[in-house]
């Protein structure tokens, strides 16, 4: 557990009350020092081959039995596991920490493909409400909608849907890019903190409330803004990154990406530009 | 939580008792502690339905006081008084538990009257007065209470219908949803969610002599959208002006003998799930609920937020 230690160094700002902490736990060693992390084991991981296909049909299985047996599978070494009649199942496809083909022949309910590290996910079908919650990396594409909070608290990867979303989008977001094809609904962006979201549709009510940090792309009308959300002026830079992702997302191939309308935050954190400096935001 | 589900089949019947069934056993976890149906059934149309009770369910985990059963033929003979002293003949009588029972019967005054005189008798409380509806509410699951009023072969054309979380009020039939919008025939609400203006609405509805059974939030939607119907507003004006009469997160279903609507609040925080084709709509606060009825691929969506929608059958 990482230990809190308090910055001896004062500055300005904890003359003026505030305080800084910097972690020095373990963990935070063996993560962020690339000496240490050589031999660390990540419990759950696999070495898959993309070439070792094989079907599972999960019908007559709850989440907790199918998430089993795909742990079981991709331990055995399948690197393209295709999920036959997920039927609207939560939870399905959580937790994957290793490169995957992971294809489900259906629609998805709550939760689904949340907390990923690494696979690439296909869903025919629909999604649920909170669909790759916490995902940290990868790409996950839903072809048809998907329901609220699609991509809460996503850290990293491209989450793509080529239907329509419902509200919260990208609520909390921290990272990564979140693609919607179609419309979203109110509060997209609500209290996101860094990350970027595209939205070639139309956008409802309170479009980016209460965000932080990020920037959000829309391609059509917005309902309207939320609070600390304002429009900035489109860059070049701006359109060739849209016009990459787009083709990464496989959407929007005729698209007029120069005539999106950019939604920043309005704001300034004291401490936020310091721990995102602008050029690491191009990175993301 | 809650879960709530609707189907309306367009231009034909069908087994919606069996099929709303295994929409609500889908959303059990959302809700065990008590089921409701509400079932628009083939009937001739020519007579109304009366379902009411005399008391409650006092086992599966109520909060109900434990009453002798003979209370509640007691009760059952002061209704029938009330009926004949009201004009009203019943054609056919149903005891379904000891404390519910169904009346087919004629009547042609004013059903607000009506209900207020049968409603006078202690701890009596009409469910639903309709020609096509058929609204049973009771203690356990989906299967527990089909099983217990036999709903199994009920036909009809449209249905909706509640598994309930109690949360703000106790686990017992008159806080069970589907609620009826009183004093209208073949009217019902199933709601999810939670609304915080209910105690300022219900005053103000109270002063203007609508009724409330319970402590229930819910309640408030059935009869706010009957106040409105009947100061001559339609339905789906109704369901419109509820969007910022009520406030709080909602989303819920309201049936009526020839259509069903949903509404779902402008903060868009409660969960809806729809299927839209030319013959069938269904939906449910998951997907899965609406898997259980159509297990082959479809597309379904989620509705936006303050969004309104109605459907004629």
């Amino acid at each position: 557990m990482a230990n809190i230690k308090s910055n001896e160094n004062k500055t300005k700002a904890q003359s003026m009350g505030l305080h800084s902490e910097v972690l020095t736990g373990k963990t935070q060693q063996k993560f962020f020092n690339p000496d240490e992390a050589e031999n660390f084991y990540y419990w759950g991981t696999y070495d898959v081959d993309f070439n070792k296909r094989i079907d599972l049909d999960v019908n007559d299985l709850d989440c907790k039995e199918a998430n089993k047996k795909i742990d079981e599978l991709m331990s055995q070494g399948y690197g393209t596991i295709v999920i036959k009649n997920p039927q609207g199942k939560h939870s399905l496809g959580v937790g994957v920490l290793n490169k995957l083909n992971l294809i489900f022949e259906g629609s998805l309910g709550y939760f689904g493909v949340g907390s990923i590290d690494g696979p690439t996910v296909r869903i025919n079908g629909r999604v649920g409400w909170s669909c790759a919650e916490n995902m940290m990396a990868g790409k996950v594409v839903i072809e048809k909608n998907a329901g609220s909070c699609f991509g809460a608290a996503v850290r990293g990867g491209d989450l793509i849907c080529k239907g329509s979303v419902g509200a919260r989008t990208g609520i909390d977001q921290k990272g990564g890019t979140i693609i919607v094809g179609g419309d979203a609904g109110a509060f997209t962006g609500f209290m996101m903190q860094r990350g970027r979201i595209i939205i070639l549709g139309n956008v409802g009510i309170n479009l980016g409330d209460s965000m932080y940090d990020g920037t959000i792309y829309v391609g059509g009308k917005i309902g309207s803004f939320g609070s600390d959300a304002i429009e900035s002026p489109m860059t070049k830079s701006d359109i060739d990154w849209i016009k990459r992702k787009l083709k990464v997302a496989e959407i929007g191939e005729n698209f007029d990406v120069s005539k999106m309308t950019k939604v920043v935050a309005g704001k300034k954190l004291w401490n936020y530009d310091a721990l995102e400096p602008t050029e690491k935001k191009g990175a993301i | 939580m809650c879960g709530i589900a609707g189907l309306i089949h367009r231009g034909k019947s069908s087994n919606v008792g069996n099929e709303l069934q295994a929409m609500l056993q889908a959303l059990k976890h959302r809700g065990p502690d008590s089921t409701g149906y509400a079932l628009y059934a083939d009937n001739d149309g020519q007579n109304f339905i009366m379902r009411f009770k005399v008391g409650e369910n006092v086992g599966e985990g109520s909060s109900s006081v434990n009453e002798d059963e003979s209370v509640y033929d007691k009760r059952k003979e002061l209704v029938d008084s009330m009926l004949k002293n009201l004009g009203a003949k019943v054609l056919k009588e149903e005891k379904l538990t000891p404390y519910s029972y169904r009346y087919e019967m004629k009547y042609d005054d004013d059903l607000m009257e009506f209900s207020k005189k049968i409603e006078s008798i202690e701890s009596v409380e009409i469910l639903s007065i309709g020609k096509s509806l058929e609204l049973i509410k009771d203690l356990g699951d989906a299967q527990a209470v089909l099983n217990r009023y036999d709903l199994g072969k009920v036909t009809g054309t449209h249905a909706i219908g509640h598994a309930r979380m109690a949360t703000e009020s106790g686990v017992d039939i008159k806080s069970a949803h589907p609620f009826w919008g009183y004093p209208f025939s073949d009217v019902s609400v199933v709601h999810n969610g939670q609304l915080t203006n209910y105690w300022n609405n219900r005053r103000v509805l109270e002063n203007k002599g609508m009724r409330f059974m319970s402590e229930c939030d819910s309640e408030l939607i059935a009869v706010y959208l009957a106040e409105k119907m009947r100061n001559g507003a339609t339905l789906e004006e109704g369901m419109k002006d509820s969007l910022s009469g009520l406030d709080g997160v909602f989303t819920y279903f309201v049936a009526t003998k020839d259509s069903l609507g949903m509404a779902k609040d402008t903060m868009a925080a409660k969960p809806l799930v729809l299927y839209e084709s030319d013959e069938l709509v269904a939906m449910g606060s998951e997907e899965i609920a609406i898997r259980s009825i159509l297990p082959h691929e479809i597309d379904t969506y989620d509705p936006f937020d303050g969004e309104v929608k109605v459907w004629q059958i």
